[in-house]
Protein backbone atom coordinates (compact mmCIF):
# COMPACT_ATOMS: atom_id res chain seq x y z
CA UNK A 1 0.00 0.00 0.00
CA UNK A 2 1.40 3.42 -0.93
CA UNK A 3 1.42 6.27 1.57
CA UNK A 4 -1.27 8.16 -0.38
CA UNK A 5 -3.54 5.15 -0.36
CA UNK A 6 -2.94 4.55 3.31
CA UNK A 7 -3.76 8.20 4.06
CA UNK A 8 -7.04 8.09 2.23
CA UNK A 9 -8.08 4.90 3.96
CA UNK A 10 -6.70 5.46 7.44
CA UNK A 11 -7.83 8.75 9.00
CA UNK A 12 -5.51 8.16 11.95
CA UNK A 13 -2.38 8.28 9.80
CA UNK A 14 -0.88 11.76 9.40
CA UNK A 15 0.42 12.88 6.02
CA UNK A 16 3.72 14.76 6.11
CA UNK A 17 3.11 18.25 4.69
CA UNK A 18 5.77 20.93 4.46
CA UNK A 19 5.54 24.53 5.52
CA UNK A 20 5.45 26.83 2.49
CA UNK A 21 4.83 30.14 4.24
CA UNK A 22 4.43 31.62 7.72
CA UNK A 23 2.73 35.02 8.14
CA UNK A 24 2.70 36.87 11.42
CA UNK A 25 -0.83 38.24 11.80
CA UNK A 26 -0.53 39.69 15.32
CA UNK A 27 1.92 39.40 18.22
CA UNK A 28 0.75 35.85 19.02
CA UNK A 29 -1.14 34.69 15.93
CA UNK A 30 0.37 33.23 12.77
CA UNK A 31 -0.95 31.88 9.48
CA UNK A 32 0.79 28.78 8.13
CA UNK A 33 0.50 27.57 4.58
CA UNK A 34 1.20 23.86 4.19
CA UNK A 35 1.69 21.93 0.98
CA UNK A 36 1.50 18.20 0.40
CA UNK A 37 4.79 16.31 -0.04
CA UNK A 38 4.46 15.83 -3.79
CA UNK A 39 3.15 19.40 -4.36
CA UNK A 40 -0.01 17.98 -5.89
CA UNK A 41 -3.48 19.46 -5.62
CA UNK A 42 -6.58 17.71 -4.43
CA UNK A 43 -6.91 19.15 -0.94
CA UNK A 44 -10.69 19.41 -0.83
CA UNK A 45 -12.33 20.74 2.27
CA UNK A 46 -15.56 22.41 3.22
CA UNK A 47 -15.48 25.82 4.91
CA UNK A 48 -15.63 25.15 8.66
CA UNK A 49 -13.78 21.83 8.64
CA UNK A 50 -10.62 21.26 10.66
CA UNK A 51 -7.47 19.17 10.52
CA UNK A 52 -5.43 17.48 13.20
CA UNK A 53 -1.92 18.90 12.92
CA UNK A 54 1.04 16.98 14.30
CA UNK A 55 4.11 18.81 15.46
CA UNK A 56 6.39 15.81 15.56
CA UNK A 57 7.84 15.24 18.98
CA UNK A 58 5.50 17.74 20.63
CA UNK A 59 1.88 16.84 20.06
CA UNK A 60 -1.23 17.01 17.90
CA UNK A 61 -3.73 19.88 17.66
CA UNK A 62 -7.15 20.40 16.08
CA UNK A 63 -6.91 23.52 13.90
CA UNK A 64 -9.63 24.92 11.63
CA UNK A 65 -8.74 25.45 8.01
CA UNK A 66 -8.67 29.18 7.29
CA UNK A 67 -7.68 29.19 3.62
CA UNK A 68 -9.49 29.45 0.33
CA UNK A 69 -11.36 26.25 -0.63
CA UNK A 70 -10.58 27.01 -4.29
CA UNK A 71 -6.82 26.74 -3.68
CA UNK A 72 -6.43 22.98 -3.63
CA UNK A 73 -2.66 22.85 -3.73
CA UNK A 74 -2.34 24.00 -0.11
CA UNK A 75 -3.92 24.02 3.31
CA UNK A 76 -3.90 27.21 5.36
CA UNK A 77 -4.25 27.49 9.14
CA UNK A 78 -4.30 30.48 11.45
CA UNK A 79 -2.97 29.56 14.87
CA UNK A 80 -2.80 31.50 18.10
CA UNK A 81 0.16 30.61 20.25
CA UNK A 82 -1.27 29.90 23.68
CA UNK A 83 0.67 26.85 24.87
CA UNK A 84 3.56 24.52 24.20
CA UNK A 85 2.10 22.75 21.16
CA UNK A 86 0.72 25.87 19.47
CA UNK A 87 4.02 27.67 20.12
CA UNK A 88 5.87 24.79 18.50
CA UNK A 89 3.48 24.88 15.54
CA UNK A 90 3.79 28.62 14.88
CA UNK A 91 7.57 28.33 15.28
CA UNK A 92 7.83 26.04 12.26
CA UNK A 93 9.93 27.45 9.46
CA UNK A 94 9.59 27.18 5.70
CA UNK A 95 10.41 23.63 4.65
CA UNK A 96 9.70 22.08 8.06
CA UNK A 97 7.37 19.09 8.19
CA UNK A 98 3.95 19.08 9.85
CA UNK A 99 1.72 16.01 9.99
CA UNK A 100 -1.81 16.52 8.72
CA UNK A 101 -4.89 14.37 9.34
CA UNK A 102 -8.26 15.26 7.97
CA UNK A 103 -10.13 17.36 7.00
CA UNK A 104 -12.67 16.40 9.62
CA UNK A 105 -16.08 17.52 10.80
CA UNK A 106 -19.08 19.21 9.29
CA UNK A 107 -18.78 22.46 7.39
CA UNK A 108 -20.78 25.67 7.40
CA UNK A 109 -23.96 25.09 5.34
CA UNK A 110 -22.92 27.43 2.53
CA UNK A 111 -25.10 25.62 -0.03
CA UNK A 112 -28.12 26.31 2.15
CA UNK A 113 -27.18 29.99 2.13
CA UNK A 114 -27.48 30.26 -1.65
CA UNK A 115 -30.05 32.88 -2.63
CA UNK A 116 -29.95 34.38 0.84
CA UNK A 117 -28.04 37.07 2.70
CA UNK A 118 -25.07 35.76 4.67
CA UNK A 119 -24.15 37.19 8.05
CA UNK A 120 -20.71 36.26 9.35
CA UNK A 121 -20.04 37.11 13.00
CA UNK A 122 -16.60 36.44 14.36
CA UNK A 123 -14.84 37.13 17.61
CA UNK A 124 -11.05 37.02 18.04
CA UNK A 125 -9.45 34.09 16.24
CA UNK A 126 -12.98 32.91 15.39
CA UNK A 127 -12.57 34.78 12.12
CA UNK A 128 -10.17 32.06 10.91
CA UNK A 129 -12.75 29.23 10.49
CA UNK A 130 -15.12 31.72 8.85
CA UNK A 131 -12.65 33.08 6.30
CA UNK A 132 -13.30 30.15 3.90
CA UNK A 133 -17.02 31.06 3.94
CA UNK A 134 -16.15 34.62 2.93
CA UNK A 135 -13.93 33.36 0.10
CA UNK A 136 -16.66 30.99 -1.03
CA UNK A 137 -19.30 33.74 -1.17
CA UNK A 138 -17.01 36.24 -2.87
CA UNK A 139 -15.93 33.67 -5.51
CA UNK A 140 -19.57 32.86 -6.27
CA UNK A 141 -21.10 36.29 -5.79
CA UNK A 142 -24.09 35.66 -8.04
CA UNK A 143 -25.29 32.78 -5.88
CA UNK A 144 -25.73 34.81 -2.70
CA UNK A 145 -27.43 37.95 -1.49
CA UNK A 146 -25.63 40.47 0.69
CA UNK A 147 -22.57 39.45 2.66
CA UNK A 148 -22.20 41.13 6.03
CA UNK A 149 -19.09 40.48 8.13
CA UNK A 150 -19.13 41.66 11.74
CA UNK A 151 -15.83 41.15 13.51
CA UNK A 152 -14.91 41.85 17.11
CA UNK A 153 -11.38 41.78 18.48
CA UNK A 154 -9.94 42.54 21.89
CA UNK A 155 -7.96 45.59 20.77
CA UNK A 156 -6.78 47.15 17.49
CA UNK A 157 -3.50 45.20 17.63
CA UNK A 158 -5.44 41.92 17.80
CA UNK A 159 -7.35 42.43 14.55
CA UNK A 160 -6.64 39.59 12.08
CA UNK A 161 -6.44 39.82 8.28
CA UNK A 162 -6.51 43.65 8.28
CA UNK A 163 -5.82 44.08 4.57
CA UNK A 164 -8.34 41.43 3.59
CA UNK A 165 -11.04 42.94 5.79
CA UNK A 166 -10.54 46.26 4.01
CA UNK A 167 -10.54 44.57 0.59
CA UNK A 168 -13.69 42.56 1.33
CA UNK A 169 -15.46 45.75 2.43
CA UNK A 170 -14.86 47.21 -1.03
CA UNK A 171 -16.62 44.33 -2.80
CA UNK A 172 -20.14 44.86 -4.10
CA UNK A 173 -23.03 43.89 -1.85
CA UNK A 174 -20.57 43.38 0.99
CA UNK A 175 -20.44 45.16 4.31
CA UNK A 176 -17.56 44.67 6.74
CA UNK A 177 -17.62 46.18 10.21
CA UNK A 178 -14.89 45.79 12.79
CA UNK A 179 -15.08 46.65 16.45
CA UNK A 180 -12.71 46.33 19.38
CA UNK A 181 -13.49 45.90 23.06
CA UNK A 182 -10.69 48.27 24.05
CA UNK A 183 -9.77 51.06 21.66
CA UNK A 184 -6.73 53.24 21.94
CA UNK A 185 -7.00 56.92 21.14
CA UNK A 186 -5.51 56.41 17.69
CA UNK A 187 -8.25 53.91 16.76
CA UNK A 188 -10.90 55.53 14.60
CA UNK A 189 -13.20 52.54 14.29
CA UNK A 190 -15.96 51.18 16.49
CA UNK A 191 -15.44 50.48 20.19
CA UNK A 192 -17.77 48.02 21.89
CA UNK A 193 -18.57 44.32 21.82
CA UNK A 194 -19.41 42.64 18.53
CA UNK A 195 -23.15 42.59 19.24
CA UNK A 196 -23.17 46.40 19.19
CA UNK A 197 -22.56 46.16 15.43
CA UNK A 198 -25.88 44.42 14.74
CA UNK A 199 -27.77 47.67 14.42
CA UNK A 200 -25.51 48.74 11.54
CA UNK A 201 -25.86 45.49 9.56
CA UNK A 202 -27.80 46.03 6.36
CA UNK A 203 -29.58 42.76 5.67
CA UNK A 204 -32.95 41.10 6.01
CA UNK A 205 -32.95 38.63 8.94
CA UNK A 206 -35.91 36.69 7.53
CA UNK A 207 -33.93 35.80 4.39
CA UNK A 208 -30.50 35.40 5.96
CA UNK A 209 -28.29 32.73 7.47
CA UNK A 210 -25.96 33.70 10.29
CA UNK A 211 -22.63 31.95 10.93
CA UNK A 212 -20.93 32.72 14.24
CA UNK A 213 -17.58 31.67 15.63
CA UNK A 214 -15.69 32.83 18.69
CA UNK A 215 -15.48 32.08 22.39
CA UNK A 216 -18.56 30.12 23.47
CA UNK A 217 -19.80 32.84 25.77
CA UNK A 218 -19.57 35.34 22.94
CA UNK A 219 -21.65 33.05 20.70
CA UNK A 220 -24.27 32.81 23.43
CA UNK A 221 -24.59 36.60 23.52
CA UNK A 222 -24.57 36.72 19.72
CA UNK A 223 -27.25 34.06 19.24
CA UNK A 224 -29.52 35.65 21.80
CA UNK A 225 -29.17 39.07 20.20
CA UNK A 226 -29.70 37.65 16.71
CA UNK A 227 -33.01 36.25 17.88
CA UNK A 228 -33.94 39.69 19.16
CA UNK A 229 -33.12 41.06 15.71
CA UNK A 230 -35.46 38.60 14.01
CA UNK A 231 -33.29 35.61 13.17
CA UNK A 232 -34.94 32.21 13.56
CA UNK A 233 -32.90 29.79 15.71
CA UNK A 234 -32.56 27.30 12.88
CA UNK A 235 -30.95 30.00 10.71
CA UNK A 236 -28.14 30.60 13.17
CA UNK A 237 -25.08 28.32 13.06
CA UNK A 238 -22.31 28.13 15.64
CA UNK A 239 -18.87 26.57 15.56
CA UNK A 240 -18.36 24.66 18.80
CA UNK A 241 -15.09 23.65 20.38
CA UNK A 242 -14.07 20.95 22.83
CA UNK A 243 -10.91 18.95 23.37
CA UNK A 244 -10.69 16.97 20.13
CA UNK A 245 -8.27 14.08 19.92
CA UNK A 246 -9.05 11.41 17.32
CA UNK A 247 -11.11 13.66 15.03
CA UNK A 248 -13.45 10.87 13.97
CA UNK A 249 -15.73 10.24 16.96
CA UNK A 250 -13.90 7.21 18.42
CA UNK A 251 -12.18 8.50 21.53
CA UNK A 252 -14.98 10.54 23.11
CA UNK A 253 -12.74 13.40 24.28
CA UNK A 254 -14.91 15.99 22.59
CA UNK A 255 -18.27 14.66 23.70
CA UNK A 256 -20.73 17.48 24.30
CA UNK A 257 -24.05 16.19 25.57
CA UNK A 258 -25.15 13.62 22.99
CA UNK A 259 -22.79 15.01 20.32
CA UNK A 260 -19.19 14.42 19.33
CA UNK A 261 -17.95 17.83 18.31
CA UNK A 262 -15.33 16.37 15.93
CA UNK A 263 -17.74 14.18 13.97
CA UNK A 264 -21.22 15.68 14.41
CA UNK A 265 -19.81 19.23 14.40
CA UNK A 266 -17.99 21.48 14.89
CA UNK A 267 -20.75 23.40 13.10
CA UNK A 268 -24.19 23.07 14.67
CA UNK A 269 -27.48 24.93 14.28
CA UNK A 270 -28.26 27.05 17.33
CA UNK A 271 -31.60 25.36 17.96
CA UNK A 272 -29.70 22.11 18.68
CA UNK A 273 -27.05 23.79 20.81
CA UNK A 274 -29.24 26.13 22.84
CA UNK A 275 -30.27 23.63 25.57
CA UNK A 276 -26.63 22.61 26.03
CA UNK A 277 -25.27 26.15 26.05
CA UNK A 278 -27.43 26.87 29.07
CA UNK A 279 -26.12 23.92 31.12
CA UNK A 280 -23.59 24.68 33.83
CA UNK A 281 -20.12 23.18 33.53
CA UNK A 282 -20.82 21.18 30.36
CA UNK B 1 -37.03 70.25 3.19
CA UNK B 2 -37.08 67.85 6.16
CA UNK B 3 -38.76 69.32 9.21
CA UNK B 4 -37.45 68.69 12.72
CA UNK B 5 -40.62 66.80 13.53
CA UNK B 6 -40.11 64.53 10.53
CA UNK B 7 -36.48 63.86 11.44
CA UNK B 8 -37.47 63.00 15.02
CA UNK B 9 -40.27 60.73 13.87
CA UNK B 10 -37.90 58.94 11.46
CA UNK B 11 -35.15 58.37 14.03
CA UNK B 12 -35.03 54.77 15.22
CA UNK B 13 -35.16 55.83 18.88
CA UNK B 14 -38.64 57.26 18.39
CA UNK B 15 -39.88 54.62 15.93
CA UNK B 16 -43.62 54.12 16.33
CA UNK B 17 -44.18 57.15 18.54
CA UNK B 18 -47.53 58.83 17.90
CA UNK B 19 -47.38 62.09 16.01
CA UNK B 20 -48.98 63.92 18.94
CA UNK B 21 -45.89 63.12 21.00
CA UNK B 22 -43.37 63.87 18.25
CA UNK B 23 -45.05 67.24 17.94
CA UNK B 24 -44.55 67.81 21.67
CA UNK B 25 -40.88 66.76 21.39
CA UNK B 26 -40.25 69.07 18.46
CA UNK B 27 -40.84 72.08 20.70
CA UNK B 28 -37.73 71.03 22.69
CA UNK B 29 -35.55 70.13 19.67
CA UNK B 30 -32.87 71.82 17.62
CA UNK B 31 -30.39 70.83 14.91
CA UNK B 32 -26.77 70.69 16.02
CA UNK B 33 -23.38 69.92 14.47
CA UNK B 34 -20.07 69.11 16.12
CA UNK B 35 -16.81 69.13 14.20
CA UNK B 36 -14.50 66.13 14.44
CA UNK B 37 -12.24 66.44 17.46
CA UNK B 38 -14.56 68.60 19.55
CA UNK B 39 -16.17 67.58 22.82
CA UNK B 40 -19.96 67.48 22.90
CA UNK B 41 -19.96 67.39 26.69
CA UNK B 42 -17.56 66.67 29.51
CA UNK B 43 -17.82 64.76 32.76
CA UNK B 44 -19.21 66.86 35.61
CA UNK B 45 -20.89 69.43 33.39
CA UNK B 46 -24.59 70.04 33.74
CA UNK B 47 -26.57 67.61 31.58
CA UNK B 48 -29.24 69.64 29.88
CA UNK B 49 -29.89 67.71 26.72
CA UNK B 50 -29.61 64.45 24.83
CA UNK B 51 -28.83 63.81 21.19
CA UNK B 52 -30.29 61.77 18.38
CA UNK B 53 -27.25 61.07 16.21
CA UNK B 54 -28.02 61.45 12.52
CA UNK B 55 -24.51 61.05 11.09
CA UNK B 56 -20.98 60.75 12.43
CA UNK B 57 -19.39 58.95 15.33
CA UNK B 58 -19.09 59.82 19.02
CA UNK B 59 -16.68 58.23 21.50
CA UNK B 60 -17.58 58.02 25.16
CA UNK B 61 -14.42 58.53 27.17
CA UNK B 62 -13.42 58.43 30.81
CA UNK B 63 -10.34 59.96 32.35
CA UNK B 64 -8.09 58.27 34.87
CA UNK B 65 -5.24 60.13 36.56
CA UNK B 66 -1.89 60.04 34.75
CA UNK B 67 -3.37 58.13 31.84
CA UNK B 68 -4.69 59.00 28.45
CA UNK B 69 -8.49 59.02 28.19
CA UNK B 70 -10.02 55.54 27.94
CA UNK B 71 -12.51 55.06 25.13
CA UNK B 72 -15.42 53.03 26.50
CA UNK B 73 -17.72 52.87 23.55
CA UNK B 74 -18.55 54.50 20.23
CA UNK B 75 -22.00 55.56 19.10
CA UNK B 76 -23.08 56.26 15.55
CA UNK B 77 -25.91 56.94 13.18
CA UNK B 78 -29.35 56.09 14.55
CA UNK B 79 -28.17 55.98 18.18
CA UNK B 80 -28.92 58.09 21.22
CA UNK B 81 -26.30 59.95 23.18
CA UNK B 82 -26.88 60.83 26.84
CA UNK B 83 -29.37 60.01 29.56
CA UNK B 84 -27.93 62.02 32.46
CA UNK B 85 -30.47 64.78 31.68
CA UNK B 86 -33.20 62.39 32.87
CA UNK B 87 -32.07 61.68 36.42
CA UNK B 88 -30.70 63.88 39.23
CA UNK B 89 -28.12 65.32 39.69
CA UNK B 90 -28.32 66.00 35.92
CA UNK B 91 -24.57 65.85 35.40
CA UNK B 92 -22.61 64.08 32.66
CA UNK B 93 -20.69 61.03 33.86
CA UNK B 94 -18.40 60.73 30.83
CA UNK B 95 -16.86 62.82 28.10
CA UNK B 96 -18.48 62.63 24.66
CA UNK B 97 -15.97 63.27 21.91
CA UNK B 98 -16.88 63.68 18.24
CA UNK B 99 -14.39 61.42 16.43
CA UNK B 100 -16.07 62.28 13.15
CA UNK B 101 -18.19 65.31 12.29
CA UNK B 102 -21.51 64.72 14.00
CA UNK B 103 -24.92 65.95 12.92
CA UNK B 104 -27.62 65.41 15.49
CA UNK B 105 -30.89 66.60 16.92
CA UNK B 106 -30.45 68.01 20.43
CA UNK B 107 -33.42 67.71 22.76
CA UNK B 108 -33.51 70.16 25.64
CA UNK B 109 -33.65 68.15 28.86
CA UNK B 110 -35.23 70.81 31.05
CA UNK B 111 -37.93 71.48 28.47
CA UNK B 112 -38.56 67.75 28.12
CA UNK B 113 -38.62 67.07 31.86
CA UNK B 114 -41.27 69.77 32.24
CA UNK B 115 -43.36 68.25 29.45
CA UNK B 116 -42.98 64.76 30.93
CA UNK B 117 -44.15 66.01 34.35
CA UNK B 118 -47.17 67.60 32.68
CA UNK B 119 -47.92 64.62 30.47
CA UNK B 120 -47.12 61.30 32.13
CA UNK B 121 -48.00 59.33 29.00
CA UNK B 122 -45.20 61.13 27.19
CA UNK B 123 -42.96 60.58 30.22
CA UNK B 124 -43.67 56.85 30.20
CA UNK B 125 -42.95 56.60 26.45
CA UNK B 126 -39.62 58.38 26.90
CA UNK B 127 -38.69 56.34 29.96
CA UNK B 128 -39.50 53.02 28.25
CA UNK B 129 -37.24 53.90 25.34
CA UNK B 130 -34.39 54.98 27.58
CA UNK B 131 -34.82 51.88 29.76
CA UNK B 132 -34.39 49.75 26.63
CA UNK B 133 -31.20 51.60 25.68
CA UNK B 134 -29.89 51.30 29.25
CA UNK B 135 -30.59 47.55 29.27
CA UNK B 136 -28.76 47.07 25.96
CA UNK B 137 -25.74 49.07 27.10
CA UNK B 138 -25.63 47.36 30.50
CA UNK B 139 -25.59 43.97 28.80
CA UNK B 140 -22.91 45.11 26.34
CA UNK B 141 -20.83 46.41 29.25
CA UNK B 142 -21.13 43.09 31.09
CA UNK B 143 -20.09 41.27 27.93
CA UNK B 144 -17.15 43.67 27.54
CA UNK B 145 -16.08 43.09 31.16
CA UNK B 146 -15.88 39.34 30.52
CA UNK B 147 -12.88 40.08 28.29
CA UNK B 148 -13.68 36.96 26.27
CA UNK B 149 -10.74 37.16 23.86
CA UNK B 150 -8.07 37.23 26.55
CA UNK B 151 -5.50 34.41 26.43
CA UNK B 152 -5.82 31.83 29.19
CA UNK B 153 -9.52 32.11 29.75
Amino acid sequence: MTMATAATTDPMLPQPYSVRQVIKETADTFTLTLEPPNGAGGNRFQPGQFSMLWVFGVGELPISISGDPAERDRLVYTVRSVGQATLALVSREVGDAVGVRGPFGTGWPVAEAEGRDVLVIAGGIGLAPLRPVIYEVLHNREKYGRLVVLYGARSPRDVLYRKELAAWGRQRETQVLVTVDYGGLSWRGHVGVVTTLFKYARLQPARSLAFACGPEIMMRFVARDLETHGFARENIYLSMERNMKCGIGFCGHCQYGPHFICKDGPIFPYDRMRPLLEKYEL
Amino acid sequence: METLEHIIAEHSFFAGLESYYTNLLTGCASNVRFDAGTYIFKEGEEANEFYLIRTGKVALEIFAPQRKPIMLETLGEGEVLGWSWLLPPYQWRFHAHAVETVRAIALDGKCLRTKCEENHDLGYEILKRFAHIMEQRLEATRFQLLDVYRVGR
